[in-house]
């Protein structure tokens, strides 16, 4: 699991007493260290490829590593468009790579809501609670 | 119903929330990455003066304040749209919703995207991603790489790279497109590149100083530049060399290389093909700011500052009553000028005003010393943005 790791750093010093955390990509097991996210942790282990783009089947890795390109999104504990340089490694999350769709942008444009407002309107029915207010 | 919420836990973020916590009011932070600290995490530079720069170790100094003060900070929480009502602010979270009577957007900066043929390929990421990677997970990005974009940033991050012990083949220019625009221009590059010159060792300084201040030196520099090009850290920075495409099926196998012109245009019949597994593309920063804009704060382009800019006095308000900005959202500086940012937003929240006009001196104290500056215009392009606060006023 240390192959692709930095364990020593001239200026950051050595990387000592990690807990190991085991997650499962695509059904087979891999370890990280606790406070990797799930893009680090299998980076780690060799792994760059996290999904396919949904329409082309072309192989797509992380490209900001930092949450905004949405490049690296994966489906965790059945949750999908998860963003694996966001998401921290835990024991036992089941992660899945993104897979080629059917037909996924079948929708046209004409369609879309224009304000976030209208997106809300649209989907009250699926709101989560206000908890915090 | 908080007395105020801080989106963002970079340094901007933690030093607002510290500000703030000194006047014991009732502050959250939230950040939507896993530890808090933002881009400064990710930081590790020498200085002019030859100490070292460790953004966890500042990151750390900031963490030890706020939690003194017992500062309530969330990670992993994203905020994705705020609402203004009568009393303040509604900020939708992944984790429900936030009210507060004041808010403070510090969300940092972005990179600019530069696309070329080939950087979809798993082992093509922005070079903030590699800083990460490095510095913050310490995971290595590939055995064998090259940078592609030469600015203030990407050559301190291929710096950081190298000291992890990382490969890289050398630094090139993306081949020009409608997209890649200035970043392909070796002229434009250049110009760019002298003002970095003074965090280079001895044999860059000699040759970036020589160039520093003459436009038509510059110009004679761009023209005869090194085919060899020119070392820093013993990695070749190349000006009029540029990437025209990345190669291979399922990951990076490999770079074409091409030679270019003094204006960018490829020079057919140069194509180079050389080996790499990971390709760093650097198209520098701007202000991330569609927060400011999805809850109705006016906006200028302002190039001085990075790009769109949220409209803000000098002690971070909008002209929206309770919202501030701090940090990369109103203008693209260093980490030293992000936090002594928020400090002033954090006391101004507070309404500690003689608190905020010291802490605004700080800010310019350390904009006048800094020793990383993403654009040479900073302090005309800061003055611009005031102005149009005044139009609010
Ligand atoms: C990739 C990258 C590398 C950089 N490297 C350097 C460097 O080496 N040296 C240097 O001097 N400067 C560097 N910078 C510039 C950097 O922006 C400043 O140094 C400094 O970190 C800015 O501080 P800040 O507090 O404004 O923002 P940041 O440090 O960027 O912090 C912003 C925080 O806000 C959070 N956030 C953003 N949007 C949301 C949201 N919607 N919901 C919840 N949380 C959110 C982010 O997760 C982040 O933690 C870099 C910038 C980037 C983008
Ligand atoms: S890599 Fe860009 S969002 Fe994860």
């Amino acid at each position: 699991m240390t192959t692709n790791r930095i364990m020593n750093h001239p200026v950051l010093g050595k990387l000592e007493n990690r807990k190991t955390v085991t997650f499962t990509f695509d059904g087979q097991t891999f370890e990280g260290f606790e406070g990797d996210t799930i893009a680090s942790a299998l980076l780690a282990n060799g792994i760059r490829q996290l999904r396919v783009h949904e329409e082309t089947g072309a192989p797509r890795a992380i490209y900001c590593n930092i949450g905004h390109c949405f490049e690296c999104r994966v489906t965790v504990n059945e949750t999908d468009t998860v963003r694996a340089c966001m998401t921290p490694i835990q024991n036992d999350l089941k992660v899945e790579s993104g897979k080629m769709q059917p037909a996924p942008f079948n929708t046209s444009p004409e369609n879309w809501p224009r304000t976030y407002a209208e997106y809300e309107e649209r989907n009250k029915a699926n709101k989560d609670g206000d908890s915090n207010v | 119903m908080f007395d105020v919420v801080i989106i963002g836990a970079g340094p901007a973020g933690l030093s607002a929330a510290i500000a703030c916590r000194e006047s014991n009011l009732d502050v959250l932070v939230i950040d939507e990455f896993t530890q808090p600290g933002g881009r400064l995490l990710g930081q590790l530079h020498q200085e002019p003066t030859g100490e070292w720069w460790n953004g966890i170790k500042e990151t750390q100094i900031l963490l030890d304040k706020a939690n003194a003060l017992n500062t309530n900070i969330k990670c992993g929480i994203s905020c994705h749209h705020i609402e203004k009502i009568d009393e303040g602010y509604i900020v939708h979270t992944n984790d429900g919703l936030l009210k507060t009577k004041k808010l403070l957007i510090a969300s940092g900066a972005a990179e600019t995207a530069v696309p070329i043929p080939g950087w979809t390929l798993p082992g093509v990421m922005s070079i903030g991603a590699a800083q990460v990677m490095t510095n913050v997970h310490r995971v290595e990005v590939g055995k064998k790489g090259i940078v592609v974009g030469v600015n203030v940033l990407s050559a301190a991050i291929a710096r950081e790279l190298q000291i992890a012990g990382i490969d890289l083949h050398s630094m090139a220019l993306p081949v020009s497109n409608p997209v890649t625009k200035d970043h392909a221009h070796p002229g434009k590059v250049m110009d760019g590149l002298v003002r970095i010159a003074h965090l280079a060792p001895s044999a860059f300084l000699r040759f970036g100083s020589k160039f520093a201040q003459n436009a038509k030196v510059r110009e004679l520099a761009v023209k005869f530049y090194p085919k060899g090009g020119v070392k820093m850290w013993g990695m070749p920075i190349h000006i009029r060399k540029a990437i025209s495409q990345i190669n291979g099926t399922d990951k990076v196998e490999s770079v074409t290389m091409v030679d270019v012109t003094p204006e960018g245009k490829i020079i057919p019949g140069t194509e180079e093909i050389i080996k790499v597994d990971f390709v760093c593309i650097a198209g520098g920063l701007y202000p991330l700011s569609e927060l400011a804009s999805v809850v109705g704060c006016p906006f200028r382009y302002i190039e001085e500052l990075g790009g769109h800019v949220p409209v803000h006095n000098e002690q971070m308000e909008t002209p929206l009553d309770g919202l501030y900005v701090a940090g990369n959202i109103t203008g693209i500086e260093s980490a030293k000028v992000a936090r002594a940012q928020g400090t002033v937003a954090g006391y101004a929240i507070a309404e500690q005003q003689d608190k905020v006009e010291k802490a605004k001196e700080e800010v310019k104290a350390i904009r006048e010393a800094a020793s990383i500056q993403f654009h040479p215009q900073i302090k005309a392009g800061r003055a611009k943005i005031h102005r149009a606060f005044q139009e609010y006023a």
